[in-house]
């Protein structure tokens, strides 16, 4: 059988993606995911405070996780757990995909189908590539192992704590082992600004009093067997070390937050152009990558900060998808390759160091389409427009914008009703005259 | 409660991830306004924050008999607490363990630390 589409990956954005793909009329969906149950990373973020947009109430990361798998289940949507995707490749004449996947129970299996939604989502970066001279002695840690460790497997990973980085995960286990009785002396971020959201810095660290140290860094870690403490230096605006600043912390435990990259081994291997900014494919409007009937949403694509934008821009690369293998099923393996054109390059300039999609195609837009992107640096009094072909059609007042928090701008469908032979479209962000 | 001191307090809104900053401005002991809010949960959060600040309160138990083989389940207090009472309610939820089955919702500590809020399930654990 062909499937009308294969979601890898049971987190947020593949659960969003299977649901809006199915409210959209496709029936053989099968989503596969890695890990022993659906839900994804949301198991391990027992916190609160997802959900409010997509449910309008605040729920705990299982919780959020739990509702779109009983939607699922309540379509009678298939999916595999405990199954490892480990090759997609797509035909090039007929565009019918072919998913390579092993599980214990099934053992080696090819499925195929019209389209695929690639739902990864994203991985931490190791201290690897990080330099820090020392040792590599036990007690170093991601925050998402630490938040494994403690949340699931109910084991506190260390008593003195310090914190390299200011993710949001690293931001939440502050606080989680404060909570569970070990002391976090500080959390050094490199960067003038924090890497996490301003709620949980307020959340996680001022009401513990835990102190943010923004332009710090761990200089060395001491300790052979276990680590038995750090430095931590200031730096300077070249975010080099300056010496004289560095201060000694008895620690034993030091927990990496540094930062998240989009999950896309398998995308590499089957052929999708990827961002060099984001670190995820370059999409259209449709969220469809570079390869025919591949789509991406979430993680993958572009770390976000919130579930909840995952689950939206899952949902509508989802509904894409079922759009998509709708077209190609009735073609009887004949795809129209001209329907394929992705259309004018978002530009920009003033701040923004990527958006997502990266393409639009004033032809192909059925409804609005969002644009988010993230600045590179904290910017104050800006004003966001959107220009076609030099002409202002948006503009947005931004009183701050920081590189922890993404934007989005929304592009109505009639703005590109009246502009089908749009050659340009750019996203400006100026600051504002007073 | 203490006096409220007149002036303002610069505060950041937790109750979404957007995060305005909010200035609260207090005069007589008394609230007078909040602005920067985006919506109104921003002002209702600025009010409550300088007079009897909250918080949801989550944390993980230990379950038994798993059949799936789960460690632990995960749990929050049914609605916001004292914030001032928050390692209470986590004093009171550890080294507590449930047999399984556990459903969101089920009740794993009532009335944690006489906050008059009971500790429920956020997960489905077999
Ligand atoms: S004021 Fe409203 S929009 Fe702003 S952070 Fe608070 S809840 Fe969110």
């Amino acid at each position: 059988m062909i499937y009308d589409l294969i979601v890898i990956g049971g987190g947020p954005a593949g659960l969003a993606a299977a649901s809006a793909a199915h409210d959209a009329g496709s029936r053989e969906i099968l989503v596969l995911e890695r890990d022993e149950r659906l839900g994804g990373i949301l198991n391990q973020c027992i916190h609160n405070g997802f959900g409010l947009h997509t449910f309008k109430e605040e729920l705990t990361g299982p919780e959020y996780a739990q509702r779109y798998i009983d939607i699922l289940t309540g379509k009678g949507i298939e999916y595999k757990t405990d199954t490892m995707v480990l090759d997609i490749s797509s035909d090039k004449d007929t565009l019918i995909k072919t998913v390579t996947a092993v599980s214990g129970s099934d053992g080696l299996t090819v499925y195929s189908a019209y389209a695929v939604v690639l739902a990864m989502g994203c991985r931490e970066r190791s201290r690897g590539a990080l330099n820090i001279p020392g040792y590599r002695p036990a007690g170093i840690f991601s925050a998402g192992t630490a938040q494994r460790l403690v949340n699931i497997e109910g084991y506190l990973p260390g008593r003195r704590v310090v914190i390299l980085g200011s993710g949001d995960i690293g931001l939440i286990m502050a606080r989680r082992m404060t909570l569970e009785g070990a002391k976090v002396l500080a959390c050094a971020e490199l960067m003038p600004y924090s890497g996490g959201l301003k709620r949980n810095i307020v959340q996680c660290l001022d009401d513990f009093g835990i102190p943010l140290l923004l332009s710090h860094t761990v200089t060395e870690i001491r300790g052979k067997e276990r680590v038995t403490g750090v430095v931590i230096s200031e730096v300077g605006e070249d975010r080099k070390p300056i010496p004289g600043t560095e201060r000694f912390y008895e620690c034993d435990t030091l927990l990496l937050s540094v930062g998240l990259l989009p999950e896309n081994e398998l995308s590499k291997e089957l052929g999708t152009e990827i961002s060099p900014v984001t670190g995820g494919p370059v999409v259209s409007e449709s969220f469809e990558t570079s390869v025919p009937g591949v789509f991406a949403a979430g993680n993958v694509l572009h770390v976000h900060d919130l579930v909840d934008f995952v689950s939206e821009e899952a949902a509508a690369a989802g509904a894409h998808a079922a759009a998509f293998a709708a077209e190609l099923k009735d073609r009887a393996g004949a795809p129209d390759t001209e329907l394929r054109d992705r259309g004018i390059e978002i530009t920009f300039d003033g701040g923004p160091r990527y958006t997502v999609p990266q393409f639009i195609n004033p032809a192909h837009v059925s409804g609005p389409v969002k644009v988010r992107f993230r600045v590179g640096s904290v910017l104050k009094n800006r004003v966001v427009k959107v220009l076609f072909d030099g002409n202002c059609v948006l503009s947005k007042k931004r009183n701050v914008m920081a590189p922890g928090e993404m934007e989005e701008l929304l592009l109505k469908e009639e703005l590109f009703a009246g502009n089908r032979g749009l050659k340009e479209i750019r996203i400006s962000v100026e600051e504002e005259s007073v | 409660m203490s006096e409220l001191k007149s002036g303002h307090r610069v505060l950041t809104c937790i109750n979404c991830p957007l995060g305005c900053t909010l200035d609260v401005e207090i005069a007589d002991g008394e609230v007078v306004r909040v602005t920067g809010n985006t919506c109104k949960r921003g002002e209702v959060y600025g009010r409550k924050e300088v007079t009897n600040p909250t918080r949801i309160v989550t944390s993980s138990v230990f379950v038994s008999g798993s059949s799936t083989g789960a460690r632990t389940v995960s749990c929050k207090t049914a609605s916001d607490v004292p914030k001032d009472k928050i390692f209470d309610v986590i004093d009171a939820v550890r080294g507590v363990t449930v047999p399984c089955p556990v459903h969101i919702g089920d009740v794993i500590v009532p009335d944690a630390a006489g906050c008059g809020v009971d500790v429920i399930a956020t997960k489905e654990v077999f």
